[in-house]
């Protein structure tokens, strides 16, 4: 599962852009992920903020 | 807002706004939305653009110019660096633009010119009718309706979602997005009218590192790495962060800028039934230089150029469309993007090494014309060896 830290995120879009499967969306200053997203992690190596991370659902 | 206009735009950048200004001036109507609350807010942006180029779409102001370029510097790994200067002598070369204003005034051109114009209005979804594309849902403060329009123009930059939801493959590849971190800094020693740029893997793998001058002791001083050498401990942030600890310590940040930069080719076509694609979000930045708004003044101008003749002709299927396509791809910034496309992927293979001895085949050029393609010719002449390496661009060098 993806999680955005929203206090790191500077709302930019560069994560967007890349994602394979279209799951992400920028709306003005927030960050939302959509049901394609397959936790890849790609948005996250990407993140020029560091603000995304894929985390284990287990672990949640 | 009515519900239904000629040409309905997407997205209030430099593209769609001078698309927007474009069309109202053609005497069509013309309704440009954008999701965020202002226009040219926040900027993701190091602001420098050629004069020449800029003085087509927009007379040059300076309240929407922050400082005049006269020349350029090269800084190698090893830190020799090369001054590329222009052969007027003491001719300006650039401008390094203030967006929040510029943008603002492009947008407020448009509007003048007779073009719709609302902010905080969302495109959430295209409306296609038997194929064609026709218009899109807009959101606005909690209300939804259908705005409809012969074409539409998407220009919602890099992060663009319209032409995907259109069926369209706009996925930027890991290694070919700029990672891009900036900040403006003021009360820091630099040459208010020297853009610089560093090289090399330790201080921007494959991308770069600049500082363009915003006065005489401000300047963004910003970083573009590639997303595949990005990652936890060594993103963009942590190499800006470095690198302004060690040359600028009592430097103060005023702003701070994220973003990304496709230096992909451009998407494989620009146009389906009912829609045009602009600027970033066609990917249509100079993959070289990471540079994008002149690429998308010109092609927000050029679509609606073409859009003018489909609309009198009452024809807007993807073949009417088609000569915008087929114009950008043949025009000098078409030609421009596919060859710095091959010199960048050649760039991005250099080591450390190879950009020291290019750097040091000279401390001072005079350039023609103040391009990339003067100064690769002239690194071509001083290091033959060059060529045989950059074979496939032998045609397009001339
Ligand atoms: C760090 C960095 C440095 C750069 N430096 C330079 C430089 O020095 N020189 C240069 O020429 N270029 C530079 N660029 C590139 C330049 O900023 C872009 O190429 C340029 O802004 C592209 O203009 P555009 O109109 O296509 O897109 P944008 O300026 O990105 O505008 C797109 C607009 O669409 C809006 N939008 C998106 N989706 C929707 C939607 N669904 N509904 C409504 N609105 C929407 C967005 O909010 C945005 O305002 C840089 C980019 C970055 C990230
Ligand atoms: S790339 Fe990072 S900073 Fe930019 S929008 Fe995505 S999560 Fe936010
Ligand atoms: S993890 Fe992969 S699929 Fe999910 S949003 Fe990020 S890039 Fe897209």
């Amino acid at each position: 599962m993806l999680q955005v830290h929203r206090d790191i995120c500077g709302y930019c879009g560069c994560c967007v852009s890349v994602c394979p499967e279209g799951a992400l969306e920028l709306i003005d200053a927030y960050l939302v992920v959509g049901e394609e997203c397959t936790g890849c992690g790609i948005c996250a190596k990407v993140c020029p903020l560091g603000a995304l991370e894929v985390v284990d659902e287990a672990e949640l | 807002m009515k519900q239904n206009y000629d040409l309905l735009v997407i997205g209030g950048g430099p593209g769609g706004a001078v698309a927007a200004r474009t069309a109202a001036e053609k005497g069509f109507s013309v309704c440009m939305v954008e999701k965020r609350p202002a226009i040219g807010v926040p900027i993701r942006c190091a602001e420098g653009i050629g004069k020449d180029v800029l003085s087509e779409f927009i007379t040059p102001d300076s309240k929407f110019i922050s400082a005049e370029i006269k020349r350029a510097r090269l800084v190698a790994p090893d830190s020799t660096s090369m001054m590329l200067e222009s052969e007027m002598a003491g001719s300006k070369v650039g401008y390094i633009l203030d967006r929040k204003v510029f943008d603002r005034e492009l947008a407020w051109q448009a509007a003048d010119a007779g073009a719709d114009v609302f902010v905080k209005t969302r495109a959430s979804a295209p409306i296609i009718v038997g194929g064609e594309v026709k218009g899109a849902t807009l959101e606005h403060c909690g209300t939804r309706r259908e705005v409809h329009a012969d074409i539409v123009i998407a220009a919602d930059g890099v992060e663009s979602k319209f032409s995907r939801w259109c069926g369209m493959n706009t996925t930027v590849p890991v290694r070919e997005i700029m990672s891009s971190v900036q900040y403006l800094m003021t009360d820091i020693d630099i040459d208010p009218h020297t853009t610089v740029f560093f090289l090399g893997n330790e201080v921007a793998p494959q991308g770069y590192l600049w500082i363009f001058p915003k006065g005489e002791r401000s300047a963004n001083v910003g970083i573009g790495i590639s997303g595949k050498k990005s990652g936890a401990g060594h993103r963009a942030r942590d190499y800006l962060d470095r690198f302004v600890s060690a040359t600028f310590p009592e430097g103060k940040t005023i702003e701070c800028v994220v973003g990304g930069v496709s230096v992909c080719k451009p998407l494989e076509c620009t146009v389906a039934d009912g829609l045009m694609v602009i600027g970033d979000a066609a990917r249509v930045v100079d993959p070289l230089t990471g540079g994008g708004i002149y690429n998308a003044m010109f092609t927000g101008k050029l679509a609606v150029e073409v859009a003018e003749k489909a609309i009198e002709a009452g024809n807007f299927s993807k073949s009417a469309l088609m000569d915008y396509d087929t114009r950008w791809r043949e025009s000098f910034m078409g030609k421009a993007i596919a060859r710095n496309y091959q010199i960048k992927e050649y760039f991005v293979t250099l080591s450390d090494e190879k950009l020291n001895a290019l750097i040091q085949s000279a401390s001072k050029m005079n350039l023609s014309e103040f391009s990339t393609l003067a100064l690769i010719k002239e690194l071509i002449r001083r290091n033959p060896k060059l060529l045989t390496e950059l074979a496939a661009l032998r045609a397009s060098l001339g």
